[in-house]
């Protein structure tokens, strides 16, 4: 990434990662049908994985990998991008897609039992 | 001057994708719009300098959950806000 | 009444999250002021005594293995719970919920495709050590190949059978060779196989052998939820 107009990235990265986890999560508060909601959850995941990934960002900084380019020319390990996030985030991905996948299994039997995807209506089914 | 144009164009694409699919009724253009979500992630994380992270996002992000969404819309309704009973109740009125 | 009270808390609780993150600021070296931070340590240890060509991988399986563990345990209990709330009665096993004829570019087309992807997945899997790469993402990339034929076929059928047994054979690969760290130097998960020349296909010690393992669990893994979901016929449609 270039140093040009650099101030302004300093704050649009993490502007952006917030602002796409609060719509997720305006999503997963005010919506009536359960699809949408569970749309809003996989967005909040999205968002958060972004934020956690630019934190371990350096200007100038190369991907953390010891290749014969690197071995050769650059010799010193502090450009280097720090790795310890990105390792957590390939954890988080994988379990966001996880739980994404059981929520859906939940939707299509409650679909089944209910006959709708509303949560007004589910509510009032209960009495 | 070209890295700024094009990380500019990249946010502002993400947050437009996200409002569109939080707003549509129509949820099978919701869930594309999420798929264009994870794309538009994918390349953002290549530019910050993680390859590993590039490569997952892509393949789960774009890949596997909108199949288990779009075969979920398949099984259930398609419209926000429609269902079964409502339309049983309304054609049996009339 | 409600919609502003939600915009206003999230407004809130916006506002303070993005002020802490612009303090830390973009781009600048955060943990410098103490005196042994973790980054450091880690890419130091990566090519000393361990010869690792991708930090990442060696974080992810050696230096926090216990962690991996204990996602691909995770991963294993929801493909579990998937499918035993999609229940399916017996008599109707083979039946689709997608049943259409595809063109024939797409069935040629596929023909041809599947077997590259199975290709590129394996070699990301193997070559997780020396490029960006590793398990998790062959596995994702094996599926989708999977997936590819699944869509393309209406009678195309993976044997369950053989799903599983490649994945359980994965699982007690993983659990055996951390074992065998306990019998031979001190810990779970150690590191006991001698480390090469760095940037041989032969390094690295146990973590080509954790990876392959991994890459086999995740694809067997996620082919079956896929195999799942393709096969919940619903009452109403067709």
């Amino acid at each position: 990434m270039d140093n040009t107009l650099f101030g302004f990235l300093d704050y649009a990265v993490y502007g952006t990662a917030v602002l796409v986890m609060l719509i997720g999560l305006y999503g997963a508060m005010v919506k009536k049908s359960l699809l949408k909601i569970v749309i809003g959850l996989s967005i909040i995941d999205s968002g958060l994985n972004l934020l956690i990934v630019a934190i371990g960002y350096y200007k100038g900084g190369t991907a953390p990998i010891f290749s014969q380019g690197f071995l050769e020319n650059f010799k010193s390990v502090s450009k280097m991008v720090d790795p310890v996030p990105q390792a957590l985030v390939l954890t988080a991905i994988v379990i966001g897609f996880g739980v994404t996948a059981v929520a859906l299994a939940l939707v299509i039997r409650l679909y089944r039992h209910h006959g709708t995807l509303n949560i007004d209506e589910i509510k009032n089914l209960k009495w | 001057m070209i890295y700024f144009i094009l990380i500019s164009v990249l946010l502002l694409l993400m947050i437009a994708a996200s409002v569109y699919s939080i707003v549509q009724k129509d949820l099978l253009y919701a869930v594309m719009a999420t798929g264009i979500i994870s794309l538009i992630l994918s390349i953002l994380y290549y530019l910050l300098q993680a390859p590993d992270v590039a490569l997952t996002e892509a393949a789960i992000g774009v890949a596997l959950t909108t199949i288990i969404f779009v075969i979920t819309i398949r099984n259930t309704v398609r419209m926000e806000d429609e269902s079964d009973k409502k339309e049983k109740f309304k054609s049996a009125v009339k | 009444m409600k919609k502003f009270l939600v915009i206003l808390l999230l407004a809130v609780l916006g506002y303070y999250i993005a002020d802490t993150y612009f303090d830390i600021g973009f781009g600048q070296p955060h943990f410098v002021k103490s005196a042994a931070p973790v980054k450091d340590i880690y890419l130091a240890k990566t090519q000393n005594p361990l010869k690792v060509s991708n930090a990442v991988t060696s974080i992810v399986v050696n230096f926090r293995g216990f962690d991996t563990l204990g996602e691909v345990t995770v991963l294993f209990l929801a493909v579990t719970v998937l499918g035993s709330v999609l229940y399916k009665k017996r008599h109707q096993v083979g039946e689709r919920s997608v049943l259409f004829n595809s063109s024939s570019i797409v069935t040629s087309g596929s023909k041809l495709l599947f077997p590259a992807i199975i290709l590129l997945g394996a070699y990301v899997f193997i070559h997780g050590h020396l490029s960006p790469g590793g398990g998790f993402q062959g596995g994702v990339i094996i599926a989708t190949g999977f997936l590819l034929m699944l869509l393309a076929y209406e009678n195309y059928s993976v044997s369950h059978t053989a799903l599983s047994i490649v994945e359980s054979l994965a699982g007690i690969t993983f659990a055996g060779v951390g074992l065998l760290g306990f019998m031979h130097g001190g810990t779970f998960l150690q590191n006991f196989l001698p480390s090469g020349v760095m940037n041989n296909l032969f390094s690295g010690g146990v973590i080509p052998i954790i990876y392959i393992a991994v890459g086999f669990k995740v694809g067997a893994e996620l082919t079956g939820v896929i195999y799942t979901v393709l096969h919940e016929k619903g009452e109403n449609n067709g």
